[in-house]
């Protein structure tokens, strides 16, 4: 075991995989010479050289247009997308495409391809530098999308997905990047030096995709998120007195719909909390899950909590971030129902 | 000072209006034989006169002249002759049997056979094309890929390798080399260089083959792909296809009036070539050239075919509404069936009743395809369509539990039903 942070958790499993299979290559904007600009890739072109891990133009649909035709010849590309913020350009490729080719081809062809996005909000990065996309991907058939919330989940998901034979988009909170956040931004921040989740074993591993984790186990509600918000809606239940059972999903869809059912069905009440904006988010599936599988066992409205239905702002970011006093409120209104 | 003018918008628009005969002086032809060869290794800046210029190797008497002239291979020529005849003569058919409604869709690509065949006899088993929705002559150049089983995916019957899931037309060959094509133009522009690289990473000898056409140069994948096979030398002929239409629209408001497409590429680093698309000869020596390029480790070729598409679009497209009826008759670089037919009956290696006696066996050969893949499950009229299962298949490589559960409700909406 080592102490990483999830920036160097990631490093290490795009080594460990570098190393295991000949197929895999990294590329992607400022990946190569420089290691990327959160340093996800450091040291890796000096290691393995540069016809595994490159530098690219900057063009998303380029960099995964030619992902999937690698795919096509057999590799395994692991490729980076700078900001979430900005996989649009690349969004005719990964739905029309990646999604699609095993389906269209029925198996001639597939796209193992993972695609790295940091996400998220809670730096002051302003809309362009903040956003949360997965609903935009958990509704395209064909794809996963996974999002880790710590070290350990971020190296084993990522080996996992980079292994998986089906196109995953890779989501990475970059608040968490250097230590969880709770949503107190007043606070020092704890580095994940100092954090259990910190221990990473340096060889191979894996977190299968398509589980959940029950990351602290309760009996008054359940709430299902992932990402930053795993850490907020803890200290949510410490500050409410909530005994709250948090799911963190990991898996974002395909999802592990088994634990979600289990958790709501023993506490009959759930809260669904998540970063990005509130309609057609993907709190929406999650209710509407809850809702069709649990219905009989609820005993009060589903909560969401959720960014509001902004772009996302700059100087007003703790307003709109969704943090622990308003998760606590709505723990507090689930509890009152 | 004057006060200034009033600005204008400039919209383009094609001289030939139903009605009307098309002016084809915009095409800037030269004669056969007058455009240099280079060598393979040219600075792609070395090509620039290239990307104005046409490479014809066929005269208007069907000799071939000049330096692009490949070396004599009369069987060659004699199976691309044929290859090109099968090619239209399955268009034909299947325009008919969509007429009958035992397709829903058709693609012809009509007038552009010359382009494809002889392109496939110039690369290699391995090597990888990344075709749009009119390259069929690409898999009917092959004796490998059965025609019964092309028309069970036009079809989408028992027999579809697609099993139903795609529009007739949008086959997938991999053992052929033929990438499965996509609705979305020009994504495998950038893909086909994407796994041009992936040979090069690899040290493979393989090429990558990609197709576009004119008025799909205009998506921003075309420009992804030109750059990225620039950047990184990519082993892969970029090939532009331009037959003047994009459905309705002429190729003018694609970006072509004034300039060339070939001329792209040379902006984007890439030695590119502006050929005769209706010419066999020339197509087969420059796509020749660009692959002995490719595999040479000597970077990416990008080539214009200058052709027509002398059929409607598609099967749900009228032409006469918004171009002349008889413009393929006016089109100054013919047909290319009847061009390369000219030039062996020059050597004397073709006669008319050779043509008449394999047209014939061509046409039995489509006629018995189209019975054998009818035995094989009738039309989409006849509720001949593939099981409930295939429809959740594939989405993924193992069937999530979601789609599991929807498989189910399926099967019980159709009982019930």
């Amino acid at each position: 075991m080592a102490r990483m942070t999830m920036v160097q958790a990631l490093r290490s499993a795009m080594d460990v995989m570098l190393e295991r299979d000949p197929n895999v290559v990294i590329y992607g904007q400022d990946v190569g010479y420089f290691g990327g600009v959160f340093r996800c890739t450091e040291g890796l072109q000096a290691k393995y050289g540069r016809s595994r891990v490159f530098d690219a133009p900057i063009s998303e649909g380029g960099i995964v247009g030619s992902a999937i035709g690698m795919a096509a010849y057999g590799l395994r590309p692991v490729v980076e997308v700078q900001f979430a913020d900005y996989f649009y350009p690349a969004s005719d490729q990964i739905v029309s495409e990646a999604a699609r080719l095993r389906y269209r081809s029925a198996g001639d062809f597939s796209a193992p391809i993972t695609i790295r996005m940091p996400c998220g909000g809670g730096i002051y990065g302003g809309q362009t530098h903040s956003q949360s996309p997965e609903a935009l991907f958990t509704h395209v058939c064909g794809l996963r999308t996974v999002m880790p919330s710590n070290p350990y989940d971020a190296k084993g998901l990522l080996i996992a997905s980079i292994e998986n034979d089906d196109p995953v988009i890779f989501l990475e909170p970059k608040r968490l990047y250097n230590g969880p956040f709770d949503g107190h931004y007043d606070r020092p921040l704890v580095p994940w030096s100092q954090h259990a989740l910190g221990e990473v074993p340096e060889g191979h591993y894996t977190v299968p995709l398509d589980t959940a984790k029950v990351f602290s186990s309760g009996t008054d509600l359940t709430v299902l998120t992932y990402g930053t918000m795993v850490f907020v809606c803890e200290a949510a239940a410490a500050e409410s007195g909530v005994r709250a059972e948090i799911l963190d999903l990991r898996s974002i869809w395909p999802l592990d719909l088994p634990a979600i059912v289990a958790s709501v069905k023993k506490t009959g009440r759930c809260v669904v909390v998540h970063e990005a904006t509130r309609t057609s988010g993907f709190g929406a599936e999650l209710v509407a899950l809850v809702q069709e599988h649990c219905f009989y066992h609820l005993e009060a409205p589903i909560e969401r909590v959720t960014g509001w239905d902004t772009p996302y702002p700059h100087a007003l970011e703790w307003a709109y971030f969704p943090g622990p006093a308003r998760v606590a409120a709505a723990f507090r209104r689930a509890m009152e129902a | 000072m004057d006060s200034p003018q009033p600005l204008r918008l400039y919209v383009p628009e094609p001289t030939g209006r139903p009605g009307h005969e098309t002016d084809f002086s915009y095409l800037h032809l030269s004669p056969a034989g007058a455009v240099r060869r280079p060598a393979i290794d040219a600075a792609p800046v070395d090509t620039a006169d290239l990307a104005f210029t046409l490479v014809r190797v066929l005269d208007e008497d069907g000799r071939a002249l000049g330096p692009w002239a490949p070396p004599p291979d009369v069987p060659l020529l004699q199976r691309g002759l044929r290859a090109m005849m099968k090619t239209r003569a399955f268009d034909a058919k299947m325009l008919i049997a969509q007429r009958q409604k035992k397709i829903s869709f058709y693609i012809q690509c009509l007038g552009e056979e010359a382009i494809a065949v002889a392109h496939a006899f110039a690369i290699q088993p391995g090597d990888m094309c990344f075709p749009t929705y009119r390259q069929q002559g690409l898999l009917l150049a092959r004796e490998d890929i059965p025609m019964a089983e092309l028309i069970c995916q036009l079809m989408s019957n028992g027999r579809d390798p697609m099993r139903g899931r795609q529009l007739p037309v949008m086959y997938s060959y991999k053992r052929a080399g033929f990438f499965s094509i996509s609705g979305n133009l020009a994504t495998q522009f950038i893909q086909a260089v994407g796994w041009a690289m992936a040979s090069a990473i690899q040290g493979d000898t393989k090429i990558a083959s990609a197709w576009i056409g004119d008025g799909a140069t205009a998506e921003s994948d075309f420009h992804t792909a030109l750059t990225f096979a620039h950047v990184y030398r990519a082993p892969v002929i970029l090939n532009v296809v331009n037959n003047q239409w994009a459905i309705s629209t002429f190729q003018a408001i694609a970006g072509g009036e004034a300039t060339t497409f070939a001329a792209r590429g040379v902006g984007c680093g890439i030695a590119s070539l502006r050929v005769d698309g209706n010419d066999f000869l020339a197509v087969l020596a420059a796509s020749r050239w660009a692959a002995e390029r490719a595999r040479s480790n000597l970077g990416p070729t990008l080539i214009e075919w200058i052709t027509y598409r002398a059929g409607a679009h598609s099967t749900s497209d009228d032409p006469s509404r918004y171009r002349p009826a008889d413009d393929w008759q006016h089109f100054p670089l013919g047909d290319p069936i009847a061009r390369l037919k000219q030039h062996l009956q020059g050597l004397g290696a073709w006669s008319d009743e050779e043509h008449r006696r394999t047209q014939a066996q061509l046409e039995a050969e489509v006629a018995a395809a189209l019975k054998e893949a009818e035995r094989y499950g009738g039309t989409l009229i006849d509720g001949h369509v593939p099981s409930l299962e295939s429809m959740f298949e594939d989405v993924y490589k193992d069937m999530p539990p979601h789609l599991h559960e929807q498989l189910r409700q399926a099967r019980t909406a159709q009982d019930r039903h």
